[in-house]
Order: C-alpha cells, then structure tokens, then sequence
C-alpha cells in the first residue's frame, strides 16, 4: 500500500561535510535504483534512492541542502520517519567491464549497484567526482569490496583536477569499458552519454516528485516519462530522444528551471 | 459493428474515455503520452492566473479502496500553461482547458487565454475540496456559481463544462443554476473530501490533513450523482469518479453520461487504461447487441 510506513532511525552518520547515511528498518526487496519516499511528519516528503542493503534494514544518503534534508539530517538514532516504497525501475546491470560514475551525493545510490557488480566478480571501476576533498565520501567503501577507485575534484585538492565526465572518457577507452552507471548532475551525465556512442548507458534522473506513483505527471520528461515509474533509471537511447535531460527540470508548480 | 463514438454538445470524441483533470497533464509530452494511450480528449490540469506550488508532501496516499491526494493546485499559471497547449495544436483529439479562479473575472480572463492558445473547449473547476477560496467554495454558492459561467459564456465561443462536487447537500439546485447560466454540460463528479490519520504518530498524513479521495471507492457516488443530475437538467453529463473497467463506464452511460474521464486508474492499469477500457466497453456492448454509445445513455431511467 502506497501510504507510509513508519519506522525507527538505527543510525545517522556523517560521510563527509554535510553529508549524512541514515539506516533504518525496513523490510523487503528492493533493486539498486529504486527509491524510497521518505516522509518527516510535519516537514516534507522526499525521495530517496537506496545507498545501503543489508537484509532489514536499509540505508539512504543525502546532502543536507533543503528543509526536507535538513530536518532530515537533525534527525537521530531513535527518531521515526515514514517510509513508502520501493520505487521505480532500478539499475540492470549488463555488460562484463562496467564502469561507475557518481558526482555529489550521486555517488551514494551507486554503492548497493557496485556491490552487486563486485559480487557476480566484474572487474570494476568507480569514479567519484566531487567539489572538494571535505566532500569526498564512501572511497574506503568502494575500495574495500575490491572495485577501483579514482577520484576527481573541481579544484584539484584530492585526484583529477577537472570533470568526472572528462575523466570517465579517458578510462572507457583505456579500459575497454563495455557499460557505464551513473548518477550525479544532469549536465555531467549529458557529457558522459555523448562519450559513450556503442556501450551501454544508465543514468538515475532526479525530478521533483509528488505521488511517486505515476499519475500527477510532476516529475515527467520527454513524452510523458514519469521518472518515478518509468524511471529513475534511463538508457541512453532513451535520453538521447529526451530534450530536457541535461536542460532543464521542473519546479512544484511545473515551471521550466534551466540546469 | 459497434461504434464508441460520443459527442459533448458540439464537441466530437472518437471515443467516450477523456484524461481527467490533474493526472498526467502538467506539461505537453505527458498529455501527448495519454493522447497516443487513446484518450478521447484530454482535460489539463486545472490552471490559475498565476504560478502556484500547491502542498508540501505528502500530497498523494493510496488507501485500501482508492487515493487520496491534496495537491493543492499546483500550476505554472495560464501564460507558462498556454506554451504546452499550443504544442498539442497538431493532435485531432479535444484538448479542453481546466481552470480554477476566485470570482467571474478571473475565470473570464482565463477562459479567454485558453480559447487564444486553441483549447477545444472550457472546464471549470469548481469543485477541489481542498483549495482556499477556490473550487467547492466557489461551486456551493449558486448566485456566484451562475455570474460565473454566464460571464465566460458572454466572453468566449468554446462549449462550457462545469465540473460540479459531491460535497454538497444542494446538488440538484446547483446544477439547475449551471444550466440556467448557459453551460453546455456538467461533468461529475470531483473528488470526495478525505483524510487519513497515521496511528503511529497520530497526525493526518497529507500535509493540507484533508484532501480529494478518488479511485473505485467513489464510482457508486459519482453514479448516483449522475443519475441525480440527469433529473434535473437537460445538459449532456460527463461521468467521472472511479472508472477503471468497460463496465465501469457502462454504468455511467446508463445513469445518464455521454463521455466519461478516467483519472485514478492511470495508477491501477497504467496509461495503457484508455485503450483498454475501449476494448471493453465495444466487447461489451457486442455481447449485449448495442451499437451506438447513445443507446445506453440514460438506459437506467428511460
């Protein structure tokens, strides 16, 4: 039943500056992709793609920038939330040589979908694409299941100075990448798809959402998509059709904001 | 050979399943998806003068028999709405322009603009039980009901449908003045008023604590307001209110609608709901050896 579900915080931690992984008990599957509404009574309720599986229990990570985030990050171990879900299609993964590409709070939906590559034994590559060093988080993570990991910031101060997406194009050739993952800023992963003409291509699209059940077309793109059913999760050839990816999404009022 | 056409007063349908007001119709690719899904005609989202937010979340639940939302009239108000329905100008279906506003000189301007941009047809929403000084507020007071639709009527020459609410004790009265005013049909019904408390933290769980339900749970009021309707008016009706099946839209027609709107059962069978519910109501009407749409309507009271 698509009505929240109300459950206790297990643990809150703090990934990085601002940035926060709350767990939670939470019963049955759910895909890497998919999402979670999460409701804080009283504030808001929000999406939230799950960034940690184990069993029961399940975990999101989030940056603390509005006033659904930051009630959320205030929030401690004890604490109730409200959860509905899973939503959404989720990643598939395809492809024996993937390569992962997250940028900001971007990165933390990828890990469970990393995992899960590392667990069918894929050789696997992670970049993580960031402002600066203090916002770097889940590196030890990625390392410790045996995925490589590279790091690119804006301004230099840790790995790569410069874009995720120019990185992720020197690694797709050196590496014979045959599929790429990612979740990050929309202009970022319009860069990537344009560098990935042949292999396979997922990206997780984050809209303004409202019913999270594919009828109040807030959260719509291209021709009717609804992120939040047909969605998050887009291949390539489907958004190489859509002209706003990378362009423009949406306000609560459905007025058009320009990335 | 079975023929589903209908039509509104002068408004043609290929067939009688129109989008309903506020589901999938935000901008022109999701009313282009419902259009290529086989809707009859589509109904946009209900449009203010200005852009408005509507709710904060939650503004959408499902319950066990049907969905309750609040949504709040989120638009991007009628300037910014008008650039999508000018992109369907192409489509041969019926795009009618739902709005909402305060007093009869809202509603003019509104209607106008929608008439400007290529809307086939005008649909008032007086009816949201859930918006302040608008909707049920303005659709439960007759005299302003009437000053209303007579003064869209004087200003524009698309048909007029008036979107009435089961919230009200004094229907009958209510769609008598709409007639009077000069609309030219009523579509039935909106939303019922609604909450739903969570026990855990026992507060409602939509932020606005009421909202619209919507959904199978509604279909026998909308029924029985229809039929009501059909008694006291002479008006083509459009029956709205948890249609999900053939049948469904069958038992609308015998109480009295032309056409109906499926809303709610986008979420049920998903977009492809407009075409199936067709199959069903032709598969239907075969075996019962009807023909024509016109044949059923009213079937219950003739």
């Amino acid at each position: 039943m698509n009505q929240p579900i109300i459950t206790t915080i297990l643990s809150s931690f703090e990934e990085a500056t601002d940035i926060k992984t709350i767990t939670f008990r939470y019963p049955g599957k759910i895909t890497p992709g998919q999402f979670y509404m999460i409701w804080i009574p009283g504030v808001d309720e929000v999406p939230m793609s799950v960034s940690s599986i184990k069993q029961d229990v399940k975990g999101i990570t989030f940056r603390n920038i509005g006033d659904a985030t930051q009630a959320l990050y205030r929030l401690r171990k004890g604490d109730q939330i409200g959860v509905r879900g899973p939503y959404g299609n989720g990643f598939t993964l395809t492809g024996k040589r993937p390569l992962f590409v997250g940028g900001g709070t971007g990165i933390g939906m990828l890990a469970p979908l990393v995992e899960q590559a590392r667990r069918k034994k894929l050789k696997s590559t992670v970049i993580l694409g960031v402002k600066t060093k203090d916002e770097l988080f889940f590196e030890d993570r990625f390392q410790q299941i045996g995925a490589t990991v590279l790091v690119s910031t804006d301004d230099g101060s840790v790995g790569y100075q410069g874009f995720a997406s120019e990185l992720a194009k020197d690694i797709i050739k050196k590496e014979r990448i045959d599929a790429v993952y990612t979740c990050g800023p929309e202009q970022m992963m319009r860069s990537l798809l344009s560098f990935c003409k042949t292999i396979l291509f997922q990206a997780s699209l984050e809209r303004y959402m409202k019913c999270a059940i594919g009828i109040c077309g807030q959260c719509c793109i291209g021709r009717g998509l609804r992120v939040c059913v047909d969605g998050p999760i887009f291949d390539g050839t489907t958004l190489k059709k859509v002209q706003d990816f990378g362009v423009y999404r949406r306000d609560a009022a459905g007025r058009k904001i320009p990335f | 050979m079975v023929d589903i056409s209908t039509s509104i007063g002068p408004l043609q349908l290929k067939n009688p399943t129109m989008l309903a007001s506020g589901i999938m119709d935000e901008d022109a690719g999701s009313m282009q998806r419902m259009i290529d899904c086989g809707a009859g005609a589509i109904v946009t989202k209900s449009i203010g003068l200005k852009p408005r937010e509507g709710y904060a979340n939650p503004t959408v639940i499902e319950l066990d028999h049907g969905i309750l939302n609040a949504m709040g009239l989120p638009n991007p108000g009628i300037e910014l709405h008008g650039d999508e329905i000018k992109k369907l100008r192409a489509t041969n279906v019926p795009i009618i322009g739902s709005i909402y506003g305060a007093d009869a000189n809202e509603f003019v301007s509104l209607a106008q603009k929608m008439q400007q941009f290529g809307a086939n047809a005008i649909e008032l929403n007086v009816s949201c039980p859930h918006a302040k000084h608008y909707g049920l507020e303005v659709g439960c007071d007759p005299d302003l009901l009437q000053k209303i639709v007579s003064s869209v009527k004087q200003h524009v020459s698309l048909p007029v449908f008036v979107k009435v609410s089961p919230n009200i004790m004094n229907l009958a009265e209510i769609v008598q003045s709409i007639e009077e005013a000069g609309a030219d049909a009523i579509v039935a019904i909106n939303t019922v008023k609604a909450m739903k408390i969570n026990l855990e933290t026992a507060r409602p769980v939509l932020a606005n604590k009421t909202g619209g339900y919507s959904g199978k749970a509604i279909k026998p009021i909308g029924v029985r307001c229809v039929y009501d309707i059909a008694q006291a008016v002479d008006l083509p009706i459009i029956g709205v209110g948890g249609i999900t099946t053939g049948e469904d839209a069958i038992e609308y027609f015998m109480a009295g609608a032309s056409a109906v709107q499926i809303g709610s059962a986008v979420y049920y069978r998903g977009p492809e709901v407009f075409k199936s519910v067709c199959d069903e109501i032709k598969t239907w009407m075969k075996n019962h050896r009807y023909t024509k749409i016109t044949e059923l309507i009213g079937a219950a009271f003739r």
